[in-house]
């Protein structure tokens, strides 16, 4: 039996039209053998979660790098956990203070990129985070 | 190139190079400029005549302008030292103005919020998260009241970076200028309203191509017979290249956007000569240090010749490409940040040595958060130790007769030619945008690029070589989140004092003016702003009538 293909939906949220980011992960974790959906910019969280839900995604990537992040972020964790579809793991990257790390993953956010991060690294979390679900 | 010299480069590359690089091979196979460009080992003179002199490079200050728009540069003025700044409230934003201008700034640069620039309130659920975060916010006049507190307009110039919403805010400056006293013929400054390179790279569009290119016109129109020394726009290819673009790139969608603008107002009815002087232009600044200049010189060329051949323009001022420069935003690292520091240093040579009008230095921790003063303080500096001390500004344009610099300019140029002929193949600009052209392009390149740091074969200092452990950075500037809540009493404050019949009138006028085609909007929005209607208000009008503009997603 064929492994389904892990589906990702590439996100930014919030009003910040910084779409470089987004759109190369999209390209690039396409290119490693994944489905990956993209929207487009200034995304209200609630229309990220119905497409979510709709284009049954396994993760949600945020983008973000106007500083909205730290009511975005946990508001698209909230939406998704709302409509019982909390085993959509979220994790996100952009422009984004260490130090609101540890609170946004005590929101759920389920790991934060920053910039100088590879392809490789983000791989490697969609992998280890595959395995343990 | 001269046959003498010609003969003898031959020679010396069979007698003297060949056999070293058998013994020691070059470090790469082929070098590259940074915008992955070949570079030749050695330049030689080519073969310019004199004739040939006269027409790509001439004299600064003189078609085709390759060499500079003034006779004398820095030798006569240096360029306008603008730090673009603004968060949180207009109060705190007003504060940063004020130091600057006491560290010896020369002129202003104002940042707003996302919400301001996209047309909503502090109010609205879609400010969210984002109010006085990337910028300042304005909702009212009487935000833009407190922001210039104290700064007389007739002194300073100042450049607002609004495209969507630029007639709003050119429209309450010139009432905040009014209440100091200060008439429209006296204000110096630039609006950015650049909306095409907005649905291409930088995302703060509103209203569909064909009424925004109104408001820009409506701009240009009402400047030329009202506020005769405003840059009514400024042609922005920093964010295409901040976007991804190369270099080459940059300049050509600039200057297509341009065209694009150019025959729009003549389309209105605005001789060419009337609006084309105050047409000002936004560049980027990256590392590769003779390509950046070469750029710049490239752009200037091409303008000029686009002015004059295709437009007929006869005034020389609408054939100057006039410009301000900022460095590379995204060539920053958020690893070792303090080389970033060096990085702003290199880039802003560029940017003299390219004869920039006005700059921009960014400052060291600016990929991981807004910069801290301190850290503006030291951009700045930068800027004043280049202009007083390295020496590049006792003589005009000192890099021409560089080999290499004359050749890359040369094939900047012809790039640029290319990309122009292209893009009026597919109709012009707005065609290429609607069909993703521009976006697709800019894309590939940034994919390139990336794909070539995370392959190792563009190095980047502290990312992919070099690298170390380090501390976490201290001490990064953080916009209190309390901000939002504060503009939101202030704004419903505002709403409390203003008399709201005048507002409502002020409003309907303007929308039977959107209704109508040939009505210029200018004089209804600056009504309307000194009876305190919001930007929101003003913004949601024009979407009711104009409708939204929806992204053509490339990817």
């Amino acid at each position: 039996m064929a492994v389904k293909k892990i589906r990702i939906l590439i996100a930014k949220p919030g009003l910040d039209g910084h779409d470089r980011g987004a759109k190369f992960i999209a390209r690039a974790l396409r290119d490693e053998g994944y489905e990956v959906i993209y929207t487009g910019i200034r995304q209200t969280p609630e229309a990220i979660v119905q497409t979510a839900i709709q284009e049954d995604v396994d993760f949600v990537g945020l983008s973000l790098l106007s500083g909205a992040h730290n009511e975005l972020f946990p508001r698209v964790v909230d939406l998704l956990a709302a409509s019982g579809a909390e085993d959509i793991v979220v994790f996100g990257g952009g422009i984004i203070p260490e130090e609101d790390i540890p609170s946004l993953k005590a929101k759920g956010v389920a790991a934060i990129f920053g910039p100088g991060t590879t392809t490789k690294q983000i791989v490697e979390f969609l992998e280890s985070a595959r395995e343990r679900s | 190139m001269p046959e003498e010299i010609e003969k003898q480069k031959e020679e010396w590359k069979r007698s003297t190079v060949e056999p070293l690089l058998h013994r020691h091979p070059e470090r790469k196979k082929e070098f590259v400029t940074g915008s992955d460009k070949p570079v030749d080992r050695l330049y030689f003179p080519g073969d310019y005549s004199q004739a040939e002199y006269l027409e790509k490079l001439g004299f600064p200050g003189q078609f085709p302008y390759t060499r500079g728009v003034q006779p004398t540069m820095y030798r006569g003025r240096l360029w306008t030292m603008r730090q673009y700044a603004g968060f949180g409230t207009a109060e705190e934003s007003n504060q940063r103005y004020r130091y600057l201008l006491e560290q010896g700034q020369t002129g202003l640069s104002v940042a707003f919020d996302l919400p301001t620039q996209i047309g909503y309130d502090s109010d609205d659920p879609r400010a969210e998260g984002e109010v006085g975060k990337v910028g300042v916010a304005i909702d009212t006049l009487n935000d833009v009241e407190i922001l210039f507190d104290g700064i007389p307009l007739d002194k300073i110039s100042t450049s607002m970076t609004i495209n969507a919403p630029a007639a709003i805010l050119l429209a309450m400056y010139i009432a905040v200028a009014e209440k100091q006293g200060v008439g429209k013929v006296h204000l110096r400054g630039t609006i950015q309203n650049d909306i095409l390179k907005e649905y291409v790279a930088r995302g703060t569009y509103i209203f569909p191509p064909e009424p925004s290119m109104r408001l820009i016109t409506d701009v240009f129109a009402y400047c030329s017979r009202e506020v005769p020394l405003w840059n009514t726009i400024s042609i922005s290819g920093y964010h295409i290249r901040e976007a991804g673009s190369d270099a080459s790139q940059e300049v050509a969608f600039t200057l297509a956007n341009g065209i694009e603008y150019v025959r729009a107002a003549i389309q209105a009815g605005l001789d060419v000569d009337a609006f084309a002087g105050r047409l000002s232009f936004f560049f980027n600044a990256h590392n590769d240090l003779l390509e950046e200049v070469a750029k710049f010189r490239a752009a200037r060329r091409v303008w000029a010749r686009i002015m004059k051949e295709r437009f007929h323009a006869t005034d020389p001022k609408s054939m100057m490409l006039r410009f301000h420069t900022q460095t590379g935003g995204s060539t920053l690292t958020a690893q070792q940040p303090d080389n970033n520091i060096v990085r702003v240093a290199i880039q802003a040579l560029a940017a003299v040595l390219g004869g920039t009008q006005s700059l921009h230095t960014n400052s060291r921790e600016e990929a991981l958060a807004l910069p801290a003063e301190e850290s503006v303080r030291l951009s700045l500096r930068t800027q004043q130790i280049l202009a007083y001390e390295s020496g590049v500004t006792s003589t005009v344009d000192p890099l021409a007769g560089s080999y290499y610099l004359e050749a890359l300019t040369d094939r900047i140029e012809l790039d640029v030619w290319q990309y122009i002929d292209r893009i009026e193949a597919l109709g012009g600009m707005i065609p290429s945008i609607l069909k993703g052209y521009v976006q697709k392009q800019i894309q590939e390149a940034a994919f390139r690029t990336q794909r070539d740091i995370e392959k190792g074969e563009r190095v980047v200092v502290g990312i992919n070589k070099f690298q170390m452990e380090e501390k976490k950075p201290q001490e990064l500037l953080r916009v209190d989140p309390a901000v939002h809540q504060l503009q939101i009493e202030k704004l419903s404050q505002v709403k409390a004092r203003r008399n709201d019949s005048r507002v409502r009138e002020a409003l309907e006028q303007l929308r039977e003016g959107a209704k109508a085609k040939d009505v210029n909007l200018l004089p209804l929005i600056l009504e309307a702003v000194r009876e305190y209607a919001t930007l929101g208000e003003i913004c949601q009008l024009l979407r009711d009538e104009f409708g939204e503009h929806r992204e053509t997603i490339v990817l």
